[in-house]
């Protein structure tokens, strides 16, 4: 059924399709208001067999998630930036155990300095901590992508997180397909937990593991993953044979096939990456780009695959290693290691900066000339940074760089005259 | 299910883990000797009777006393119960009134009929002189192990002193007599008014396989006093058997007993009881120092009896009593003063002790008499060949227990000497002292006050002064027992060990240490109310 | 003639069990079928007290719901000497999740069973003071005001010993730790500080709150199954030595517990939606320094005529305020 919608509602009826028994609710913004449409479905009674829980934290949240999932209720929760963070504990600890949780990611900065806008640093810190994770393109896609993650999920007994740019994607109206109840039954099977807290068979969870075995452990979640880089594309065709959608896989190409220059990325920003392509593509130039649909388990072949026969990649994240440079832009060149082929990094972005169309076409244009540096900030403002550099040499005590910044484009004295 | 490597594990898998290497000291059960049973003369395994009272089991109970002593309803009344000045009890609130339970069993058991079997024919004969205690609980153990046994009591009653040295008021006849008549039911022939002056010979004749002497101390010791026969002189043995055989006897007017022992106390109150306007006790120690029995002594000054300590009568004459003052000297002999005073009297009882008539020892080849007693050895055996001896005539307290308890010993001696055999004592455990034991867990529960008689109705008659406890208060009194240095099950072991180290077995099976798995942290040991577990090094 | 009034006392009837007590009025602890849901075999020290106050509790509740309960367990000493890969102590379905999380994950744990419709399950989560009183408290506090279905049990050893004893805000006042050693001129742990979670939990206004101890067998299984009773977010702390921690005997692990609540340092109360109900009564209250004199945390207290004062004025003032000794006596 098609409905013109926010992409956090359609986010929210879609974990409804999947009849979710435990949802733990913390609000911090972008999510807020995927949880807020499931509590009041909950209220309603639109949606049944289902406890919706308000807690007083992400880190309680992620617990409440955990405690659920053992006692074998399918469970989700939702939270970002700041909210990742604080459940960060749990996040590993949720994964470490293999509970299949499902949870929503609504991409979002990190501070200080506190910011509510869109980036991906958030989900990027919890890039090691075991969980599978999603990156929408579209509101579609994220709304398909949580269907598919409580299967994938399920069917590993490991926790998915599903990432999705916050305002971006969450608080955009757009059109969406929602799925059939009957259709997400056939594709969805109750779950059927794979350790369980009975007391008609009862187990003890959570041991403390010494060197003698920890080693061991920790490879089987790695196999695991590495299962899950076959698992992910079989579920993305049979959801298609379903629902009759492309959604989810590894990665989706965007006019690669002869392209030289290919544009590697996760998450919304395809949707403007594309349209420059189209330009390019109209300009004669053979330029395509690379989403990834999955950034864990990273699927370093496929990729590999992909990007064998072009002549340079770009990475265009939407995050930064501090003091080293590009994340994604990292695994990427581990995936294509041996080939020879310069991979640029170009962050982008960062805490809901706007990328423009025209700031992307004459980034593509110097890198399919090889005039780009090996890291790129997308549209810095280099007379704010050169001039806080210089007075940073002046001073020793500078204070803090953030607060500097503003007050070099007039936000502090404009706040203390206000 | 299929659980994942390692952080998810099997429920109880850990009894793998044999902790019990960690040990350095391990616990032992053991049982403790309780004071009550060390201190009682007859051998009493009192907690162990106790033990059945506290759950209503009565005739178990009264079973376990008859196991050494034939005559609960007796000792509950006579004995002045050394196992309550014993009792750890005392430590917390009040002894147990043991006495009191042991009566309440013995009167139960008369009521009940209870009897106990004598013992398969063995064939042998064995004969007794006196029908006291020593000699009736002789003959009721050696009837118990199966031999035949006849009595001979010079008197017209059995009972020796329990008839004819204690009044009615402590002792009522129609329970000694009760008593007396189950041991005859076993089979016990008991034949009265028969003095035997040849014991030796007359054993010969008769063809008895063993003899057990016990023909007590019934002579009384007399000090002389010079006397212009102004006032009556008579001795507290000869009385209180008088007063048995209810002959006339004059105990009126102003009556003097001299002495300060139980028989004294004895005399004073039955004078009082006999319409005596005045009964004085004149005692020779301090008052601190009188050997009768402190409560007697109690009950006397209630029933108006008074006493007059460190006093020596010199001399009587004109109707009055020359008295010498004495001076308490550091635990001597109290020493005269030289101070004088007259007192008046109409009668004057000597209550100063009694000796062995030792005449009737004079035939026994090898039998030794020193300090006016017949000397026995351990298994209280004269040195005359298949002669034993107890009671008051061989060295001892002289009290009705220890003549109890003489009785038993020697049938179980002459019961292995008559197999030729030796009887031993199994060895005694080690004492509990109460720093053995953990008293918290023992509630707070006073003792339980026995009814008097109303002190009218004890100076005008003979009725039994000290009344019954009825059968909650006996259970009650029973269930005081802190079961010093036994296990009595409490569990405690068992519930505050923290490695589930021991296995409980069952009601009255105790418990069992897993030393696979005990860690000998001790606090089983230090948790256990009564002492019965020790923590013992182990060995490394 | 004149009968004293019998009251019906017993030999040992503060014993685990006793033979001559009713059925009803013996332990879980005295049955030979008790679940012995913390098993032998477990890595805890010698005369751990956590150890046996847990046995206790969670064996009382396995009574209290006919054997269906789930257990969550807060990271520490109870978690890690019970579940050393590959052996586990527990016989009950137990899971550990993190040091500060045991109430959430209970929470979550009984949200699933209610959705499913299994709330004859009973759920119990537990942890030591240091999980409960500092890192777990917010969790704690979240819990309680949800008022979710779950009892949470505070083993209270009264610092982190998992950790090597360092002060928690369980610990009293003046005791020695590694974080407050009896150094300068206030030694060992400062006075008025630290929380007293019970009271707090009061405030919760949830239905049932009390305070227990491993010497009072009788009185911890009565809580925890009054507990178990209710439906609803509630809260026992119970009171465990820790030998290692306190410097105290092994073997005087109830002792020592005894004479906490004896002395009235540790008082032992019910409360119920916010109100005091019961407090366990002082048999034969006892100095401070009777309990004091058991452990080296406290050696340095008994050179100090302050520190000895302030502690019995600490013992008088939960006299008083709990009301622990009965004015007409009984």
């Amino acid at each position: 059924m098609l409905k013109q919608i926010e992409g956090s509602q359609g986010i929210a009826q879609a974990v409804a399709l999947c009849r979710p028994e435990v949802i733990c609710a913390y609000p911090i913004t972008p999510q807020t208001h995927i949880v807020e449409d499931l509590g009041a479905m909950v209220k309603r009674g639109s949606l049944t067999d289902c406890e919706f829980i308000n807690v007083e934290s992400e880190f309680a949240a992620l617990s409440v998630a955990i405690g659920s999932s053992a006692t074998g209720a399918r469970s989700y929760t939702a939270t970002a930036s700041q909210g990742l963070l604080y459940m960060a504990e749990a996040v590993y600890n949720a994964s470490g155990l293999g509970l299949p949780i499902v949870m929503t990611v609504g991409n979002r900065a990190i501070g200080a300095p506190i910011n509510i806008w869109n980036d991906q640093s958030d989900s990027m810190s919890m890039r090691d901590a075991g969980w599978i994770q999603l990156f929408a393109e579209t509101n579609q896609e994220a709304l398909d992508l949580h269907i598919q993650a409580f299967r994938i999920a399920e069917t590993l007994s490991i926790p998915v997180m599903v990432c999705v740019d916050g305002f971006i994607l969450t608080h955009a109206y757009e059109r969406m397909d929602i799925p059939q109840q009957e259709q997400v039954d056939r594709f969805l099977p109750p779950f059927v937990p794979r350790q369980v807290l009975d007391p008609a068979d009862p187990i003890s969870m959570g041991a403390m593991v010494g060197p003698e075995a920890f080693t061991e452990v920790r490879y089987l979640a790695h196999h695991k993953q590495m299962q899950a880089l076959e698992l992910i594309p079989e579920i993305a065709e049979e959801f298609k044979s379903i629902f009759g959608r492309d959604s989810g896989g590894l990665i989706s190409n965007y006019r690669t096939d002869d392209a030289e220059t290919i544009i590697v990325t996760l998450g919304s920003v395809i949707g403007t990456i594309s349209e420059v392509i189209d330009s390019l593509r109209d300009q004669g130039q053979k330029i395509g780009a690379i989403s990834l649909r999955c950034y864990r388990p990273f699927p370093k072949e496929v990729l590999r695959e992909a990007l064998q026969d072009c002549q340079r990649v770009v990475v265009f994240e939407k995050c930064l290693a501090v003091g080293m440079g590009g994340i994604v832009a990292a695994n990427v060149r581990m995936s294509i290691r041996g080939l020879n082929l310069p991979v640029y990094t170009v962050i982008g972005g960062l805490g809901g900066r706007p990328i423009t169309r025209k700031s992307l076409a004459e980034l593509f244009a110097k890198a399919m000339r090889d005039d780009l540096d090996e890291t790129t900030f997308l549209d810095i403002k280099c007379d704010i940074v050169e001039r806080e550099l210089a007075r940073e040499q002046a001073h020793t005590r500078s204070g803090a760089a953030a607060e500097n910044i503003l007050r070099e484009v007039g936000v502090v004295d404009a706040a203390k005259t206000a | 299910m299929n659980k994942p490597f390692a952080i998810t594990l099997d429920v109880g898998s850990s009894l793998l883990n044999k902790t019990g290497s960690w040990r350095t000291e391990r616990p032992v059960y053991l049982d403790r000797l309780p004071p009550c049973n060390n201190a009682c003369p007859a051998g009493e395994n009192i907690q162990a009777w106790l033990y059945h009272a506290e759950e209503g089991r009565y005739e178990q109970a009264w079973r376990e006393i008859m196991k050494n002593n034939p005559f609960p309803a007796v000792m509950g009344r006579v004995c002045y119960h050394p196992c309550e000045k014993a009792c750890n009890r005392v430590h917390l609130d009040d002894a147990v009134g043991i006495n009191s339970v042991e009566r309440f069993l013995g009167d139960q058991a008369l009521r009940e009929g209870w009897q106990v079997a004598p013992g398969e024919d063995t064939g042998k004969r064995v004969m007794v002189v006196g029908a006291g205690p020593a000699g009736l609980a002789c003959a009721y153990h050696l009837r118990s192990l199966g031999h035949q046994v006849t009595v001979y009591e010079a008197s017209a009653q059995a009972g020796g002193m329990v008839r004819y040295g204690i009044p009615k008021y402590r002792m009522p006849r129609q329970k000694l007599k009760a008593e007396i008549r189950r041991i005859e039911e076993m089979g016990v022939e008991i034949v009265l008014n028969t003095r035997i002056d040849d014991i030796q010979g007359f054993k010969q004749a008769n063809g008895f396989d063993a003899l057990f002497l016990a023909i007590g101390a019934q002579q009384p010791k007399r000090v002389e006093i010079p006397s212009d026969e102004s006032i009556q002189q008579l001795d507290a043995v000869g009385l209180l058997r008088a007063i048995e055989e209810e002959e006339h006897v004059a105990l009126r007017g102003r009556v003097v007993v001299y002495g300060g022992g139980n028989t004294a106390i004895d005399v004073a109150r039955s004078a009082i009881r006999m319409g005596a306007t005045q009964v004085t006790l004149l005692v020779y120690e301090a008052r601190e120092k009188m050997p009768a029995h402190e409560m007697e002594i109690a009950e006397a000054l209630e029933e108006g009896v008074e006493i007059l300590p460190l006093r020596a009568i010199r001399e009587i004459r004109d109707g009055s009593l020359k008295l010498e003052q004495m001076v308490d000297g550091e635990g001597q002999w109290p020493q005269a003063s030289g101070q004088f005073e007259n007192f008046q009297a109409d009668l004057v009882v000597q209550a100063l002790g009694q000796q062995v008539e030792t005449d009737l020892l004079q035939g026994l080849v090898g039998a030794r008499i020193e300090d006016d007693a017949l000397q026995v050895d351990v298994e209280m055996k004269s040195g005359c060949e298949g002669v034993f001896a107890g009671g008051d005539m061989v060295p001892s307290a002289r009290t009705v227990t220890t003549a109890i308890g003489h009785g038993k010993h020697a049938a179980r001696s002459i019961d292995a000497w008559l197999r030729g055999e030796q009887y031993r004592k199994p060895v005694k455990h080690e004492l509990v002292e109460i720093d053995k034991m953990n008293t918290w867990y023992y509630t707070d529960a006073p003792r339980t006050v026995r009814p008097m008689l109303d002190i009218v109705r004890r100076q005008s008659g003979f009725a039994e002064v000290v009344g019954d406890l009825d059968e909650i208060n006996a259970a009650y009194e029973a269930r005081r027992c802190m079961s010093c240095g036994n296990c009595f099950e409490c569990d405690n072991c068992y519930g505050v060990c923290p490695d589930n180290a021991i296995t409980k077995l069952g009601p009255g099976n105790r418990f069992e240490f897993k030393y696979d798995y005990c860690k000998g942290c001790g606090m089983c040991a230090t948790e256990c109310p009564c002492g019965a577990i020790k923590m013992e090094p182990e060995s490394i | 003639m004149p009968h004293q009034q019998v009251k019906f006392y017993q030999t040992g009837t503060l014993t685990v069990g006793n033979r001559l007590l009713d059925k009803a009025q013996r332990t879980v602890q005295a049955t030979m079928d008790r679940s012995n849901s913390l098993d032998s075999g477990h890595r805890a020290c010698q005369g751990c007290g956590e150890a046996l106050g847990a046995r206790y509790a969670i064996d009382a509740a396995m009574r209290a719901t006919d054997n269906q309960l789930i257990a969550a367990n807060a990271t520490g000493c109870l978690e890690v000497f019970t579940t050393p890969y590959p052996e586990s102590a527990w016989r009950i379905p137990w899971m550990h999740s993190l040091f500060g999380n045991a109430p959430s994950v209970a929470t979550g744990i009984a949200a699933a069973l209610r959705v499913k419709g299994r709330q004859d399950v009973r759920v119990i989560a537990q942890g030591g003071d240091g999980g409960t009183t500092d890192i777990g408290f917010g969790a704690l506090s979240g819990m309680f005001e949800r008022n979710d279905d779950v009892l949470y049990i505070c083993y209270d050893n009264q610092a982190y010993m998992n950790t090597g004893v360092q002060r928690s805000s369980a610990t009293p006042g003046s005791a020695r730790t590694a974080t407050t050693m009896p150094l300068g001129a206030e030694p060992g742990a400062e006075f008025d500080k630290g929380k007293n979670v019970p009271l707090i939990a009061m405030a919760h206004g949830i239905p049932y709150v009390a305070t227990a101890s491993v010497d009072r067998l009788h009185d911890l299984e009565a809580k925890v199954e009054k507990a178990m009773s209710i439906r609803g977010a509630r809260y026992i702390q119970v009171f465990v030595p820790c030998p290692l921690g306190w410097g105290s005997k092994p073997a005087d692990t109830v002792k020592v517990a005894r004479l906490a609540v004896e002395s009235g340092l540790y008082p032992l109360f019910e409360a119920e939606y916010g109100e005091l109900t019961s407090a366990t009564k002082i048999r034969r209250k006892l100095p401070v320094a009777d309990y004091l004199k058991l452990q080296r945390r406290f050696a340095h207290t008994l050179k100090s005529e302050t520190q000895l004062a302030r502690l019995q004025a600490v013992a008088d003032n939960n006299i008083r305020r709990f009301g622990l000794i009965d004015e007409q006596g009984d």
